[in-house]
């Protein structure tokens, strides 16, 4: 590999250059704070590689603009903040059922309602649950630097491509604002061949697009073939990081800026000599699970960091093994818990 | 090495400039770093504040509690962050615009650079941002001045490349004052 220079960006711009890096062709989003420097550089970035920029006049309109791209085999995204994601929680439903790609990103801030405009994690069981309607996943990558957001918004594509479903990168405000320096690197897999666009039927059978399964025994069949698909998933897409677990009487586990920060505690409680290691599901749709399990076999307690009351951390209970103690510090929306708090659970807790 | 800096200051004074600045110097520096700004309510007169952080290893958390260095360019970011540095910490107060008088902390190591007058005096107010970073620069030992100077093609926009002599005497002055090289 040749070297390559390092650069200086913020996360809401590591996404813009991931997007077009993986041929992203069409924006649709409406501006909301803190992630209006995606659709600010969508909009200067999209002309300039034959693409278009739209301004739509609501998530609602965005998410289903997305889909209407989609339909057509080309690769579109939005992004929104925590309020503009839960207005289109319809369209990502409709998106899954009708089986299309879709690149959604969540900077996600404090709820409910409004909430504020602070970093928040509020959403998890909103993106790993299915926010909308039905019984359907949103396969759902939780970065935790500039680097990541780069990186993710690639693979986000590729995912979303490949498994013909909806992919959310689940951000935080701090990641979003940030800036850290990233190497524009990694080759982007080629597009898959897609048989089932809808690009006029001349010359070939109609192809139909739809979630609507009204004759008997469709539905079901249909649901079926989506956790099967989403079972393929969980077998092949986990993602997860770990540091200084192998001898970890305690083990930390936290998702994104909750992760980052929680670094920082593991580290310093390491160097008070307590054995604590730090657990980061970077995939969170599929979750880690397995490993997790595995990992409570030797771990017998584990410290759930979150930047909310409480909702990865009962997909750590589901996993862990019975007999595990798993304790839990957040903060709610409008609040970071920092080092130093989390240093101290770990005391508390170790 | 690691060291993280609290900049704070009144919407305006260009203190996210300044943060941005001191982060890309560190890049280039080969060093990790992160950059993270109060977003959002920006505006003149308002507070702005950012954290960078600096390291030759990974870094953990882009959010500090106590960071070793705070830059107060303003009397409100000196009464609400000198009690955010550890002990033996370092303060660097913009004296025209905070009065030292305030400071109650005994234990950690405070520095009254006049920055917005030198800046006055070099022909523009707003270089106060420069200054402050050459002070930091001088007094943290963790950059060097020509390291930050080096940064400002990268941070400073191309129409404003003709600034860029004026900005450097700006942090050249701001090392001057906070003890010479």
């Amino acid at each position: 590999m040749t070297e390559q220079k390092r650069i200086l960006v913020k996360g809401n711009e590591a996404v813009g250059m991931g997007a077009i890096r993986a041929g992203c062709l069409y924006y649709f989003g409406y501006p909301i704070t803190p992630q209006n420097e995606i659709p600010e550089f969508m909009s200067r970035e999209l002309p300039r590689h034959d693409g278009e920029f739209v301004q739509a006049e609501s998530e609602l309109a965005s998410i289903n603009m997305v889909l209407g791209a989609s339909a057509v085999g080309v690769r579109s995204m939005t992004s929104s903040s925590s309020p503009g994601i839960s207005l289109m929680q319809e369209g990502l439903s409709y998106l899954a059922g009708q089986e299309l790609p879709a690149v959604v990103i969540n900077v996600v801030r404090c709820g409910p309602g409004l909430g504020g405009i602070a970093t928040s994690q509020g959403d998890y069981f909103q993106a790993v649950k299915g926010g909308g309607h039905g019984d359907y996943r949103v396969i759902t990558l939780a970065p935790a630097s500039v680097q990541e957001m780069y990186d993710h918004t690639i693979l986000a594509f590729d995912l979303a491509d490949r498994y013909r479903n909806p992919t959310m990168v689940l951000a935080d405000a701090v990641l979003g604002q940030m800036q850290e320096p990233i190497f524009e690197h990694g080759d982007v897999p080629p597009e898959p061949r897609k048989h089932w666009t809808l690009t006029g039927a001349a010359n070939r059978p109609a192809r139909h697009l739809k979630s609507l399964y009204l004759k008997e025994g469709e539905l079901e069949a249909h649901n079926r073939m989506l956790q099967e698909k989403y079972r393929e998933i969980q077998k092949h897409e986990v993602r997860f990081e770990e540091y200084d677990v192998d001898d970890a009487q305690l083990v930390v586990a936290a998702f994104g800026t909750s992760a980052r920060i929680a670094r920082t505690a593991v580290s310093r409680a390491r160097e008070k000599g307590l054995k604590v290691g730090l657990f980061r599901p970077v995939t969170v749709f599929p979750f880690p699970g397995m490993r997790l399990c595995s990992l409570s076999e030797r771990v017998k307690k584990f410290l759930v960091v979150e930047m909310n009351t409480g909702q990865m951390v009962e997909d750590v209970r589901l996993n862990v093994k019975g007999d595990t103690e798993v304790e839990f510090y957040g903060r709610p929306g409008g609040a970071i818990p920092t080092p130093v708090e989390v240093l101290t659970q770990i005391e508390r807790h170790y | 090495m690691y060291y993280d800096v609290f900049i704070s200051g009144f919407g305006g004074q260009g203190i996210l400039l300044a943060g941005q600045l001191l982060a890309e110097a560190a890049m280039e520096k080969g060093l990790n770093v992160t950059f993270f700004p109060s977003y959002g309510v920006e505006m003149r007169g308002g507070t702005a504040r950012c954290t960078v952080v600096m390291s030759d290893n990974e870094i953990g958390s882009p959010i500090v509690d106590n960071p070793r260095c705070v830059i107060a360019m303003n009397q409100p970011s000196l009464v609400r962050y000198q009690e955010s540095t550890p002990p033996g910490g370092l303060l660097i107060v913009n004296s025209s615009l905070a009065n030292l008088d305030d400071v109650k902390r005994q234990d950690i190591e405070v520095h009254g650079v006049p920055m917005s007058e030198l800046a006055v005096e070099l022909g523009n107010a707003r270089l106060s941002n420069m200054v402050a970073l050459g002070a930091f620069a001088r007094l943290s030992g963790s950059i060097s001045s020509d390291e930050i100077a080096g940064a400002l093609e990268a941070v400073i926009s191309e129409r404003n490349r003709s600034l860029i002599p004026l900005n450097e005497r700006a942090i050249m002055e701001g090392v001057r004052y906070a003890g010479g090289k």
